[in-house]
């Protein structure tokens, strides 16, 4: 049953494998369609309604209301005056959030936009808030 | 012999998170130990209490890194359960494939921890690039090797496509062949059968005193497992042998963990051929009925247990998570006794301890902001002068 050296033949063999690792960072990771990376913003289609603030579990995300906004349109004659459609920033907070993507799939407007975008890490805690226009 | 105390971690070379064991010693053999938790504590049911539903997911997803999908689908069973939310075929199915997926890489992971403790590394880096075909199946299913963040209230976040099926099933056919090889390494291979044999002993009648759970229990030739005890997702459906040792040592434990895998092969085959067509996921409103519910869940460690209660608002009025470890540890301080000092490392990691999941629980005096132990007689004291306080008395019984 007990055979000494039972190892050895694998052992052998594996001296003439290439390795298993990857040499990252000077070849580029694998990454697959579905990872969840950095959260991306798209302005235009915002509509400020929060519900990504309410349901994100690290309280990463701050939708505010942009300092310029867009000038109302152009009121037509005789028609009643159109409002102005209002513009949102977001204010991501890279440290704080835990990459979930539950955001992306409750905005209702598809603001919201996960990337594959996975290498982060900075030296300024600052630099890790993302004002997105 | 003079007995003398050593104290083992918590910060110790061989232990991969803090923990704290007191070890009685007679000259190099063990005559009794103590386990103190508490060094890993962080908050977590209590955080879970002022955060929604849909938030506590992920919150719970971190009870632990290795059997993250097992907390999850706990606590989400229980959750459709107060909502009577009627989770399609399919997404039980996915829930089932993610589950078997994470039992062969936590399996695969502790057989190369094993390795490394009893001094046989190459088996530790042979079956940690192993463990990689699994965590790319897990990727490619999920998005994330670790956090899969597959469930969802009322269903699973994403479906499974066929060219996704059929790169599963290729890494899965790698797998099988590498664990037959394993296994024959396991009976045959004289260092692991020197290093593990008569290690850490418990016996069978021990092991169900103690409460232990998982392959440390089907180790000591107890038949408990939750998939088949009480079935729950599709495991009524699958066809799947349980695994049970009588050997009562580390050894058995490695013998049962690598005969599941097989098993967990053959599960995952059988899902994804048959995997049932519908829906991935129901709508389940924000708020929860009122109501409390328990449920069991065999993660790769043991018998993992949750309990809700919810109050009709949106956020859980109180949760409890009892991790697999938290059973098995009472198990740990009768098998170290009588061993050696050797054998500490790998009789602790024979359980395959995750402390993060175990330490939720600790007590803490705020007035004098340090950590209290408080024996029965002084638990039993607080209890009734609480009760005292709200004007019951319990003090002549």
């Amino acid at each position: 049953m007990i055979k000494p050296a039972r190892v050895f033949g694998e052992v052998m063999r594996h001296l003439f494998k290439k390795p298993a690792t990857c040499a990252y960072p000077f070849e580029k990771a694998k990454i697959t369609e579905r990872f969840r990376g950095r959260i991306d913003f798209d302005s235009p289609k915002c509509i400020g309604c929060q519900m990504c603030v309410r349901v994100c579990p690290a309280k990463a995300i701050e939708i505010k209301l942009s300092a310029e906004q867009p000038p109302a349109p152009v009121q037509a004659e005789g028609q009643p005056p159109v409002p102005a459609k209002r513009k949102f920033d977001c204010f991501m907070h890279l440290d704080h959030c835990v990459y979930c993507a539950q955001c992306v799939e409750t905005c209702p407007k598809d603001a919201l936009i996960m990337t594959q975008d996975f290498e982060l890490a900075h030296t300024s805690r600052a630099a890790l808030t993302r004002h997105y226009k | 012999m003079a007995k003398i105390t050593i104290p083992f971690g918590p910060q110790h070379p061989a232990l991969k998170e803090p923990e704290n064991f007191m070890l009685v010693l007679e000259g190099e053999q063990i005559s009794g130990s103590t386990i103190n938790l508490g060094y890993n504590h962080r908050g977590m049911e209590k955080a879970a209490e002022s955060r929604t539903y849909i938030q506590n997911l992920y919150l719970i997803e971190r009870v632990c890194g290795i059997c993250s999908h097992s907390h999850t689908t706990t606590y989400i069973t229980n959750v459709e359960e107060l909502a009577k939310a009627e989770v399609p075929q399919r997404a039980l199915a996915i829930r089932t494939l993610i589950a078997e997926l994470e039992r062969v890489h936590s399996h695969l992971l502790w057989l190369g921890v094993a390795g490394y403790e009893m001094g046989f590394e190459t088996l530790f880096m042979y079956t940690w690039r192993d463990r990689e075909q699994v965590l790319d199946c897990l990727e490619l299913l999920s998005g994330n090797r670790v956090h899969y963040s597959i469930n969802t209230i009322g269903g699973v976040r994403r479906d499974v496509s066929a060219e996704q099926k059929a790169e599963v099933l290729k890494r899965i056919k790698f797998l099988e062949g590498r664990t037959q090889y394993y296994i024959k390494l396991a009976l045959e291979e004289p260092t692991i059968a020197a290093r593990t044999a008569d290690v850490g002993r418990l016996p069978p009648e021990v092991a169900l005193e103690r409460g232990a759970v998982g392959p440390t229990a089907r180790a000591s030739g107890i038949a408990r497992d939750v998939r088949k005890d009480e079935p729950y997702l599709l495991y009524d459906k699958l066809d799947f042998k349980l695994i049970t040792h009588n050997t009562n040592d580390v050894f058995g434990r490695l013998v049962v963990r690598a005969l599941e895998l097989v098993e967990s092969y053959k599960m995952i085959n059988q899902v994804i051929n048959n995997l049932p067509e519908g829906p991935i996921s129901v709508k389940v409103p924000m708020k929860i009925a009122p109501g409390e519910a328990v449920n069991h869940y065999e993660a790769p460690r043991g018998e993992d247990i949750h309990y809700l209660k919810s109050n009709g608002t949106d956020k859980p009025e109180r949760l409890k998570v009892r991790a697999p470890t938290m059973a098995n540890l009472q198990s740990v301080s009768y098998m170290l006794e009588g061993g050696w000092l050797a054998d500490v490392p790998l009789v602790i990691a024979a359980i395959d301890p995750c402390m993060s999941c175990t330490d939720r629980a600790a007590v803490w005096d705020q007035k004098k902001g340090k950590m209290a132990v408080y024996g029965w007689e002084e638990l039993r004291k607080l209890g009734i002068e609480h009760y005292k306080h709200r004007g019951i008395d319990f003090s002549k019984l």
